[in-house]
């Protein structure tokens, strides 16, 4: 593990962050969008950094990501 | 400085519009309007809703079935029930927030999946207690996970630092999540649920913690504004 590793571990990334509620309300938005090819990370920094820094989000991220792609495909 | 903010109301239009020009698809529509009504049509709406959450939390407890193999048969279908039931009641009391940014389905996806994954967390956990382990061995462990000499010398000095402000920077709640969600990798859902709390109530404090770690860090050099030496 690199010393940036750890400290993010630890500490989380800097900037601003949405939070889990505001990051659950926007989720479906944030998949859609990048289903579709857009820049979510740019349109949605707020959540990409919220997911990047707490790990039950991302978990629930790559969920909606298997339902929303079976849906896009189905 | 590190914020835990509202999105601006642009940001959100902007990834709204683009993801879905101006008005909700068919499907979309069809599911607010039904839910939206009153007597039989908003009864079979619900039980359509209920349905689909459930195979959904079916789906997403399979995805995860490798992090909880001891959660299967009865248990796993009252699981996934009482995450529908639960799922259903939020959707359908968020619904006027429900803006058409993306497909309905997807929106009201996303709130069976943080039910699920809440109750298969406390479920695992549920025989279990939150560690509070905040010794030289928890900081030793830490340490020795760096790549190289150097970098677990660089890493020792810095855990050392960060350890100084845990203790005198931290009050006794931020601690407490730090400790056990930072420190010692608990979920935070369980920590959520051991304090009678909510993942972003916890999540919050732990934000609020790393906030002021972080600032002890820079001030006292050990961290540049990027985050890292």
């Amino acid at each position: 593990m690199s010393e940036r590793d750890l400290v993010t571990r630890l500490l989380g990334t800097s900037g601003a962050d949405a939070g889990c509620e505001e990051t659950l309300a926007l989720l479906a938005e944030y998949v859609e969008g990048e289903l579709a090819g857009l820049d979510v990370d740019g349109l949605l920094p707020a959540v990409a950094k919220h997911l990047r820094n707490c790990p039950a989000c991302a978990e629930d991220y790559q969920g909606l990501t298997v339902l929303a792609r079976e849906q896009h495909h189905g | 400085m590190t914020t835990l903010l509202s999105l601006k109301e642009s940001e959100r239009t902007q990834i709204g519009s683009a993801t879905m020009p101006g008005q909700l698809d068919l499907e979309s529509r069809a599911w607010v309007d039904a839910l939206s009504a009153t007597g039989v049509e908003h009864a079979r709406a619900l039980e359509r809703l209920h349905d689909l959450l459930l195979r959904a939390a079916y789906t997403e407890a399979g995805r995860r079935q490798h992090l909880y193999p001891e959660i299967g048969g009865a248990e796993l279908d009252d699981l996934c029930r009482q995450a529908a039931d639960d799922a259903v009641v939020a959707v359908t009391k968020k619904l006027d927030g429900y803006r058409g940014g993306s497909r309905f389905t997807t929106w009201a996806y996303a709130f069976v999946i943080f039910e699920i994954s809440v109750k298969l967390r406390r479920h695992a956990w549920r025989q279990g207690r939150i560690p509070t382990a905040d010794d030289d061995a928890t900081w030793d462990r830490l340490a020795e996970g760096a790549d190289a000499a150097q970098s677990r010398v660089e890493s020792a000095e810095l855990l050392s630092a960060l350890r100084r402000a845990v203790a005198q920077e931290l009050t006794p709640r931020q601690r407490e999540v730090f400790v056990a969600v930072a420190l010692n990798d608990t979920q935070i859902d369980v920590v959520a649920d051991q304090l009678q709390s909510s993942r972003g109530a916890v999540y919050k404090v732990l934000h609020d913690a790393r906030t002021k770690l972080r600032r002890r860090l820079e001030r006292e050099g050990h961290l540049d504004q990027e985050g890292t030496q």
